[in-house]
């Protein structure tokens, strides 16, 4: 084994044998596995039906109300006294009175509940009683049904997005905005979360002054490499256990609760027995089915547009190349320094530049394509977070090559660059580092 | 002489002052050599350059009869006088991890940690935390890698300070030893009373330059006072009138009845004349010559003033009969 391997087989199993390690290994999945779960399962919680029944004394609109995943209509043939005392017995969340002077004086509708009135009930009822109402005046004023049902033209634009090949692909910025936000942001905090791992480290090898008996026995380059790659090695590890463990538990959930993440459009158009349908109204549920379909296919033809393995293999590069970039500048500033509190001054140039490109990121999402996007996904100091951003968008291979070649040279040059300092400035103590002395050390070595 | 270690010339410029000039010296195979010199003489640069912790900017050094490189690593065992452990780290696991840096297997470095712990009584602390552990059995740890992969060089940097008399006897003893099996040892070093108990050879450095250099014996002999005390029954004239411009009366006084004095001999007189001309005035107790110790020959070759010379009796705790 060289020795710079087992300065990484240290550097990454002190790191990982610790118990912060395994709080975070466990933590991050669950709670990822919680964004994704805790959303659905609120969801279904509210699930729990809320029951209107429905008072029709106009007789006009006992056949428009159908229930939806969560609320649900019955029509009851009482008064509205008798209905609201079932609403008391807790039969009912809420009564519907329509009166019977209903079709001509609208503001006479009245929605009583025992309860605080479920917002979206009330919403959905308008709905349904606004359309209805123009139905009947369409109807009164000579319209056809038949053209009536014909005026219903759901709108949705398909996006597609022209390859250079000219191959036509669906395109769903909705789901790129997501995972470019996601990717960036993943980015910036591992580079965050590792490079302070790899400062703190150095400063603790330089303030234990354990530093100058292991630079005895290795060259100061190996000691630094040793201790980025196996820091950058606990990240690697982390991420992918991450990853393979939010899989894990949504799919576990997933097969312990089918049903949970199955978007039937069934569910959302049911039809109860106690409906007495017309045609016209069966052909306006299918119609509502047909729709709902088109989104999840869309929805699905999305994701499927989206080239994960790119995905995952420039998260992975792009994660390296960055966190070499940065960690090599945090391994300098450990080293030029004798405590903590003194790495604020150097910090800040370090740290801008992945400021920059979170407060972008915004824009960048808005045109993923324009001069800002680009400049910024190739220039090494920014390319990571941003570069990410921008590849579930579509970014051109040749882009891409020019951005990661850039981003190799960088981290090589900042490597290069940090190493001058650290072979100094580890074994500097007591002596208050400015930029003119790091200037010397790199002059001088 | 067998040399295991030569320096030649070697100069080391930092970016705001000159740390060695033009620095020569032998290390002889097998000697305890001093390096000595005030704070910020240069001797830890030098220290760094011969691990090749730094490179000089001019000059070279040779082991044995090879040019210093990267392969001597594993020849030379370095306690540095800043040194420290990973606190959080196991004693046990960081000692293997050091020796594997210093080139030994897993295996080999184990079973010869285990031994020197045993002798050192540190086993019960093999899976304990360094920060556990007092400051006295961190150093008997820390010596333990410095001399594990049993290197033909090693480099002390005041590697006494931090421990109690009882565990400074232990490593003077382990240190002895290491000598008589081969080992070269470089002994750098502010504490005088131990040059002059452990060292066969010294090198001075102050400011940057080597201003000394040879076997203890032979510096300390260079150094002769030609101061001597005397010790008197009791004299009928003052010593001044009876010494003639030759002798210096360095200073005199009463002591239980007795007349003590220094006297150093100057120009071609020697301690002949001197007692030739004592003798007749009085009852003679004792006469013996002052040889100066270590520490005199420190300060003198680094402030240029030799404490014999001045100052009071009781004034040279490093006087040596």
């Amino acid at each position: 084994m060289s020795k710079t391997a087992i300065i990484i087989r240290r550097e990454f199993l002190s790191r990982v044998r610790k118990k912060s390690f395994l709080v975070m290994t466990i933590l991050g999945p669950v709670l990822m596995a919680a964004i994704i779960i805790v959303p659905v399962f609120i969801a279904q919680l509210s699930d729990s039906d809320y029951n209107v029944a429905v008072v029709d004394d106009s007789t006009l609109f006992y056949e428009s109300f159908s229930d939806t995943d969560n609320i649900r209509f019955t029509p009851l043939v009482l008064n509205v006294d008798e209905a609201l005392t079932l609403m008391h017995e807790g039969r009912f969340d809420a009564v519907l009175h329509i009166p019977e002077t209903a079709f001509q004086a609208p503001s006479s509708l009245r929605l009583f509940s025992a309860k605080s009135i479920n917002f979206n009930a009330k919403l959905l009822i308008e709905n349904i009683l606004k359309h209805d109402y123009e139905s009947i005046k369409l109807g009164l004023a000579g319209i056809d049904p038949e053209v009536l049902a014909a005026i219903e033209t759901p709108v949705r634009i398909q996006a597609f997005r022209i390859q250079n090949d000219g191959e036509l692909t669906t395109d769903f910025p909705e789901i790129s905005m997501g995972l470019g936000f996601i990717g960036g942001f993943l980015i910036y905090i591992f580079i965050f979360l590792f490079g302070s791992q790899v400062l703190r480290g150095v400063l603790e090898e330089k303030t234990n002054r354990i530093v100058e008996i292991i630079v005895s026995s290795v060259k100061p380059f190996q000691l630094m490499m040793g201790k980025v790659i196996g820091v950058g090695l606990v990240g690697l590890a982390q991420f992918l256990i991450w990853i393979i463990l939010t899989f894990s538990i949504v799919g576990i959930v997933q097969v312990s609760f089918p049903g949970m993440f199955q978007f039937t459009p069934d569910d959302q158009v049911h039809i109860t027995s106690s409906q007495l349908l017309n045609a016209e109204e069966i052909a306006k549920q299918h119609e509502l089915i047909q729709q709902h379909n088109t989104v999840g296919g869309q929805l699905m033809e999305g994701l499927a547009a989206i080239n994960f393995p790119v995905m995952i293999l420039s998260f992975i590069f792009y994660f390296l190349g960055g966190y070499l970039l940065y960690a090599a500048f945090f391994a300098a500033i450990g080293s030029a320094v004798d405590n903590e509190s003194d790495t604020q001054q150097f910090m800040l140039p370090v740290t801008v530049p992945l400021l920059l490109s979170i407060i972008m990121i915004q824009m960048i999402i808005n045109n993923p394509s324009g001069p800002v996007a680009f400049w910024m996904s190739i220039i090494p100091l920014t390319s990571p977070v941003i570069m990410m951003v921008r590849i579930p968008f579509g970014v051109p291979y040749a882009e891409i090559a020019l951005s990661a070649g850039l981003l190799i040279m960088g981290f090589i040059f900042t490597i290069w660059f940090s190493a001058k300092i650290y072979r100094t400035g580890i074994l500097m103590y007591g002596k208050k580092s400015s930029y003119r002395e790091l200037w010397k050390w790199i002059r001088h070595s | 002489m067998n040399t295991l270690l030569r320096a030649e010339n070697i100069t080391k410029q930092y970016a705001n002052h000159k740390a060695l000039d033009k620095v020569s010296l032998q290390v002889p195979a097998q000697s305890i050599f001093g390096l000595l010199g005030p704070n910020g003489a240069g001797k830890t640069t030098l220290i760094r350059i011969i691990n090749q912790i730094i490179g000089p900017d001019e000059g070279r050094i040779f082991f044995g009869n090879e040019e210093l490189s990267p392969k001597h690593v594993h020849q030379i065992g370095y306690l540095p006088e800043e040194r420290g452990l990973y606190k959080k780290m196991k004693v046990g696991e960081q000692a293997l991890y050091l020796a594997r840096l210093k080139g030994l297997n897993a295996y080999d470095a184990k079973k010869m940690l285990k031994a020197w712990f045993e002798k050192f009584d540190l086993m019960p602390w093999w899976n304990k935390k360094v920060e556990e552990l007092s400051k006295g059995m961190q150093q008997k740890v820390q010596f333990i890698i410095t001399v594990l992969h049993k290197p033909n060089l090693l480099i002390f940097d005041e590697p006494f300070s931090g421990f109690d008399p009882i565990n400074v006897n232990l490593l003077k003893e382990e240190i002895l030893k290491l000598r008589r099996d081969g080992a070269t040892i470089i002994f750098s070093t502010h504490n005088m009373s131990s040059v002059e108990e452990l060292c066969d050879h010294i090198a001075l450095i102050n400011k940057s330059e080597k201003i000394l250099e040879g076997t203890v014996h032979q510096i300390r002999k260079d150094h002769a006072s030609q101061v001597y005390e005397v010790e008197l029954q009791g004299a009928a004239r003052p010593l001044r009138n009876i010494l003639d411009d030759n002798y210096l009366i360095i200073n005199e006084g009463t002591e239980q009845g007795h007349l003590k004095a220094r006297i150093k001999i100057q120009n071609n007189a020697g301690p002949n004349e001197l007692l030739r001309l004592l003798l007749p005035e009085s009852e003679l107790i004792s006469f013996k010559e002052l040889t100066p110790g270590m520490n005199d020959i420190f300060i003198k070759q680094v402030t240029g003033k030799f404490p014999l010379e001045n100052g009071s009796i009781n004034g040279h705790e490093g006087l040596r009969t």
